[in-house]
């Protein structure tokens, strides 16, 4: 029995939260410290789950499971690699920290129907798990289909005819970003009679420049809709109407994530970079990327809804990556894993800094927080953390993913993107660090006193700033997450990297 | 095990006539006969399709009064009849047990002459499957056709005049039909379908085949409503009671498809559909237009029953694309949703009458807060819109999938195009109930003028069979891979590939 | 040769006739029992035509009499007469069915003219 969960254990990780969202759903409202153990149960066991497959995929193992037959000849099948790892590492260790703040946050806000969100919050960790941790195409999407679907629910959470509006534009997105995807492995499977990722991709330029073409804008539509890449981004600010865990944890770490996780298995995993470069496809890409990043940036200054500015900044930095995977020089590769790490743990800790705010003050927008800085001293710094982070401060982990982006685009002989990485990175200090100063160095409109959230909010807040420290100073420590990115990039180019910066 | 392709469809003929007779007394004690009836044939086909699997697909036949065929009538039961009469049955089952408390709401005083209807429809639909002869096909069409007109008439106050409008296309589709019939025997000199076979092959020339092939052709695409004979669909289901509409939508339309499909692969020659007439590519053409028109005008229906129909013009044009792809990947996928619409479109139509039995609506704007009222129930019709839309791993999902397969292996692109568009606008026109339904008037302004729902399940005879409706959803959604290697691969052999 | 040409085969161009009669009344008329009526002529065109091609110069019921041989030429074909027969059975079938329809309509609204039966149904509604 052990040996049979060991063998399995890239199943396992994926059933486990989908168990918890039954177990979850079963009991109820009235229960509601059993409820939430499920939660956390899960959350620990998919954590560790997880956490015992690194060493192995760093020595090169690789954990497949295959389950049965979908279409003839292609398998429902996981594999464990380091590229999947790396994105379910994070996801599952920021549950575990997004379910305590989740409770905090919930139960601070009185909010309705927290059964319902646990249990959807759960299964959505099981899609993106299995996206993670897919074999081949067709799982790839079978998963991603039931993240978009499951993330439909936390997106209407609040009830109201505006979440109701915003809710079916999500859906019309992630519809419509479901089927570009399907029609494109459809295209593949017809094609090259195969749709197993491989590390350097699988597709071939006999296949005709005009097929894969086609492939690339189904893939561009399928995943550009969840990585936010304009002009198909705009669903994405809205559904900020979500509550904050949602926002913080799928917004920010797994749907969206999700999203570039697929253009990761696209240039590196499917087309291949070198093909990619072969058809013109990467520059279109990075193109793409590079204009959502500066625009973004220009649209985050102008938000003074603090949940806003952080949406437009997370579809500035999600182009990021997209942007380090579509330069395809090895050293942007390796800055854009990593900054699928670090924008995760600064990210989150801004929106759970916002999530703070907004149930203990009840303050949402820019122009209100003066001196809220003195009244929640730990939640205004981790924010300054992952403010001063997200610009690319030195000590903080966005400093060590943006210096390989730098770097790669430099390699790839591509300035003007070294240039967008330059202003993009002045920009979010722009909109970003006057939110700092003004809550410390201004003087509150109001009377306020020392008087921080509940301890279930600002431990999670505290652990994740150390966390984007910690990526900062010590990024392969614990997590190993830099050995991880450096796995992807070498499997994927063949270019390894010596020395640790 | 021979007597088995006899057995099912006089089991249910006789099951017809005795709930008849009993149901002039006690309309429980015919639904108990019926129920036993259609049970039984299931069975039985289950047995079938065993036998068929474990035979590598070995027909069993079974020669009515010892006559030999082609002189006498014979019952076939291939993988392809296989698969239809356990599915027609398996709907049959299920739809039976949920009757009564439907039928007593919505048909109070006439549930004694529903049952034998009932009966009678899924006799006639398994015995066009069954049947190894194109006349006696013409027969069993008619009567299945006649029960359900009876069927369909007892429902709201639109169902006559729709039914009689239904009752003329289908005459006109049946004489199409019958003409055909005696075209292909004035040429070939036979109506057994093994006969012709053998004997059309050297007849691909001769002007009466063609004639024949045509005039079938366009009779059972007016039995199966295929766009542009879809019109006398919309009422009917939107005026059906729910039992009726739950019993025939899925599977009546479904068996003209069949039939056609029979024809196609194992009546005349291979390659008479597609090289020698364009008929496989014209009834690909039309059910393209039948898929983007019947989801469009969907989207516009605010009743229930009358959206669920429009959805069936356009799903139903799925069916006709596997047909005109005449490619085995997208023939596949056109058998496959046969049997996953049946499933899907059966759940949904069950779900709207446990909704009218416990709240007394059709109409989809009132379908307010029933989500919190009948969970469960909600959640087999997720399931169910799921499938429509195809969101994998539902069996919907999987039909597409072999049919977008099909599409770009023959280069369809503009079908191929359909296809997508289609599931779009199913998105579109599905997840507006499943917002409805799950909008609480309690929280929501929008809708705080509708009066909190009572809460409670449909009766356990309604949720039930609901629930393993759903349940079959998925599974066939996951295992499809077995349905297809074991039965479907073998039934597109013809198409060679 | 016109003429000939049309003498050989009237029974096919009556038959044509009938055909085309019943679905100009199926599909024209405003009135249900005559769309019924159409629908009537219209089968039975086909029953028709399945007799007219059956039909043996000289040839006799097919019960086989000794005196008169084996030969297949001094026997009518059977199995278009069975066929039909039974055609003919499921068309009365159907004709009940609608005839019953029919009545129900003109008890309920008192007319069986389709546009006014309509609007009756849309006022009472």
């Amino acid at each position: 029995m052990m040996d049979l969960l060991l063998d399995n254990r890239a199943l396992v990780a994926i059933l486990v939260s989908a168990l918890a969202a039954v177990a979850v759903a079963l009991t109820g409202e009235r229960r509601r410290n059993l409820r939430e153990s499920w939660t956390v149960l899960a959350a620990l066991a998919k954590f560790g789950i997880v956490f015992s497959m690194v060493p192995g995929v760093l020595a090169g193992e690789r954990y497949e499971v295959n389950l049965l037959q979908i279409s003839p000849g292609l398998e429902l099948a996981l594999k464990v690699d380091p590229a999947g790892i790396l994105f379910a590492l994070s996801a599952s260790f920021l549950w575990i920290l997004t379910s305590f703040y989740a409770f905090g946050y919930m139960r601070g806000g009185g909010e309705h129907k927290q059964t319902r969100f646990f249990a959807w919050l759960a299964v959505c960790l099981s899609a993106t798990i299995g996206i993670c941790f897919s074999a081949n195409l067709l799982t790839f999407v079978l998963f991603y289909e039931i993240l978009s679907v499951a993330t439909y629910p936390l997106v209407i959470h609040a009830g109201s005819e505006k979440a109701y509006r915003i809710g079916r534009q999500y859906l019309v997105y992630a519809i419509t970003a479901g089927i570009a995807l399907v029609a494109g492995t459809v295209l593949i499977q017809n094609a090259a009679g195969t749709l197993d990722f491989v590390a350097g991709g699988f597709l071939e330029a006999e296949m005709g420049t005009g097929l894969l073409w086609a492939v690339f804008v189904c893939f561009f539509i399928g995943f550009g809709v969840k990585a936010g890449v304009m002009p198909i981004h705009s669903w994405l600010p809205n559904a900020m109407i979500a509550p904050t865990p949602v926002s913080a944890l799928l917004h920010a770490v797994a749907v969206v994530k999700a999203g570039v996780f697929g253009f990761v298995r696209l240039v590196g995993y499917t087309f291949g970079p070198d093909l990619m470069g072969a058809i013109g496809a990467a520059a279109v890409l990075a193109v793409f990327a590079g204009g959502t990043i500066l625009l973004a940036s220009f649209i985050a200054l102008t938000k003074d809804d603090l949940k806003a500015r952080l949406a437009y900044s997370t579809v500035g930095h999600l182009s990021y990556i997209v942007l380090g995977v579509a330069l395809l020089a090895p050293q942007a590769m390796l800055g854009a894993a990593f900054h699928m790490v670090t924008h995760a743990a600064m990210k989150i800790t801004l929106f759970f800094c916002a999530g703070a705010i907004y149930i203990h003050t009840g303050k949402k927008k820019v122009s209100q927080l003066d001196g809220i800085g003195h009244q929640m001293p730990l939640t205004l710094t981790a924010f300054g953390v992952g403010a001063v982070g997200l610009a690319g401060v030195p000590l903080v982990g966005g400093f060590i993913s943006k210096w390989y982006l730098a770097a790669g685009a430099i390699d790839a002989g591509a300035l003007i993107f070294l240039g967008v990485l330059l202003v993009s990175g002045i920009l979010n200090a722009a909109y970003l660090l006057p939110i700092v100063t003004r809550a410390f160095f201004r003087r509150s409109p109001d009377h306020v006193k020392l008087d921080e959230a509940s301890a279930l909010m600002t431990v999670p807040i505290a652990l994740t700033m150390v966390l984007s420290i910690m990526l900062g100073v010590f990024p392969d420590a614990i997590f190993r997450f830099f050995s991880l990115s450096e796995a992807i990039v070498a499997s994927v180019t063949g270019v390894t990297f010596g020395a640790m910066p | 095990m021979s007597q088995i392709p006899a057995l099912i469809p006089t089991s249910l003929l006789l099951a017809s006539l005795v709930a008849l007779l009993v149901g002039l007394k006690s309309h429980r004690a015919a639904h108990l006969i019926a129920l036993a009836g259609a049970v039984f044939a299931f069975v039985c086909s289950i047995l079938g399709l065993q036998a068929v699997i474990q035979g590598d697909g070995e027909a069993i036949r079974y020669a009515m009064g010892a006559w030999v065929p082609p002189i006498g009538i014979e019952f076939v039961l291939d993988s392809l009849a296989a698969y239809m009469v356990t599915l027609i049955t398996f709907i049959g089952v299920m739809v039976l047990i949920y009757a009564p408390r439907s039928l007593a709401l919505e048909t109070p005083g006439r549930q004694g002459m529903v049952y034998p209807s009932m009966t009678l429809v899924l006799a006639g639909l398994v015995g066009m499957c069954l049947t190894g002869d194109v006349f006696n096909l013409y027969v069993f069409l008619e009567i299945a056709a006649l029960a359900a007109y009876a069927l369909l008439a007892i429902g709201d106050r639109g169902a006559p005049v729709a039914t009689l409008r239904y009752l003329l296309f289908g005459a006109v589709g049946g004489g199409f039909y019958l003409l055909g019939v005696a075209y292909l025997y004035f040429a070939a000199g036979t109506v057994n379908m093994a006969d012709l076979s053998m004997r059309l092959p050297e007849l691909m020339e001769s002007r009466a085949v063609i004639v024949a092939a045509v005039l079938m052709v366009v009779g059972l695409g007016v039995k199966m409503a295929l766009f542009p004979f879809h019109l006398w669909l919309p009422d009917v289901y939107t005026n059906a009671p729910s039992v009726s509409a739950g019993l025939i939508a899925p599977i009546m339309t479904k068996v003209s498809a069949y039939a056609i499909i029979r024809l196609f692969l194992d009546v005349f020659p291979p390659g008479f559909f597609t090289e020698s007439l364009p008929i496989a590519t014209t009834i690909g053409w039309v059910s393209a237009a039948g898929i983007l028109f019947g989801s469009v005008l969907a989207v516009a229906q605010h009743d229930y029953r009358r959206m669920l129909a429009y959805s069936s013009v356009g799903q139903l044009g799925y069916i006709g694309l596997g047909i005109g792809l005449a490619n085995p990947l997208g023939m596949i996928g056109g058998l496959l949703h046969i049997l996953n619409h049946a499933l899907m479109k059966g759940l949904l139509f069950m779900i709207g009458g446990a909704v009218r039995l416990r709240f007394g609506t059709t109409k989809i704007p009132e379908y307010v807060g029933v989500g919190r009222a009948m969970p469960w129930t909600m959640v087999a019709f997720t399931v169910g819109v799921l499938a429509m839309v195809g969101i994998p791993p539902t069996a919907g999902f999987f039909s597409k999938w072999y049919l977008l397969l099909g599409a770009a292996d023959a280069g369809a692109w503009i079908w191929f195009a359909v296809i997508i568009a289609s599931s779009l606008l199913s998105a579109i026109y599905f997840f507006r109930v499943v917002e409805m339904i799950y909008r609480d008037p309690e929280t929501d302004s929008a809708v705080a003028d509708h009066e909190p729902r009572e809460a409670g399940e449909a009766p356990a005879s309604m949720f039930w069979p609901i629930t393993i409706m759903a349940t079959a959803v998925m599974a066939v959604g996951i295992f499809n891979v077995l349905i297809v290697s074991a039965l479907l691969e073998r039934v597109v052999a013809p198409l060679g590939g | 040769m016109t003429a000939d040409f049309l003498l050989s085969r009237y029974p096919y161009i009556l038959i044509a006739v009938l055909f085309g009669i019943g679905l100009y009344g199926m599909t024209v008329k405003r009135n249900l029992m005559k769309k019924v009526i159409g629908m009537t002529i219209f089968q039975t065109s086909i029953y028709l035509f399945f007799i007219q091609g059956a039909t043996k110069q000289g040839a006799t019921i097919p019960v086989r009499v000794p005196e008169m041989g084996t030969s297949p030429e001094l026997y009518i074909n059977p199995l278009p007469q069975v066929i039909v027969l039974t055609a003919i059975v499921v068309g009365v079938a159907i004709t009940g069915v609608a005839l019953s329809l029919i009545l129900v309509l003109h008890r309920r609204y008192g007319t069986l003219d389709e546009v006014e039966l309509l609007r009756r149904m849309r006022e009472s509604a």
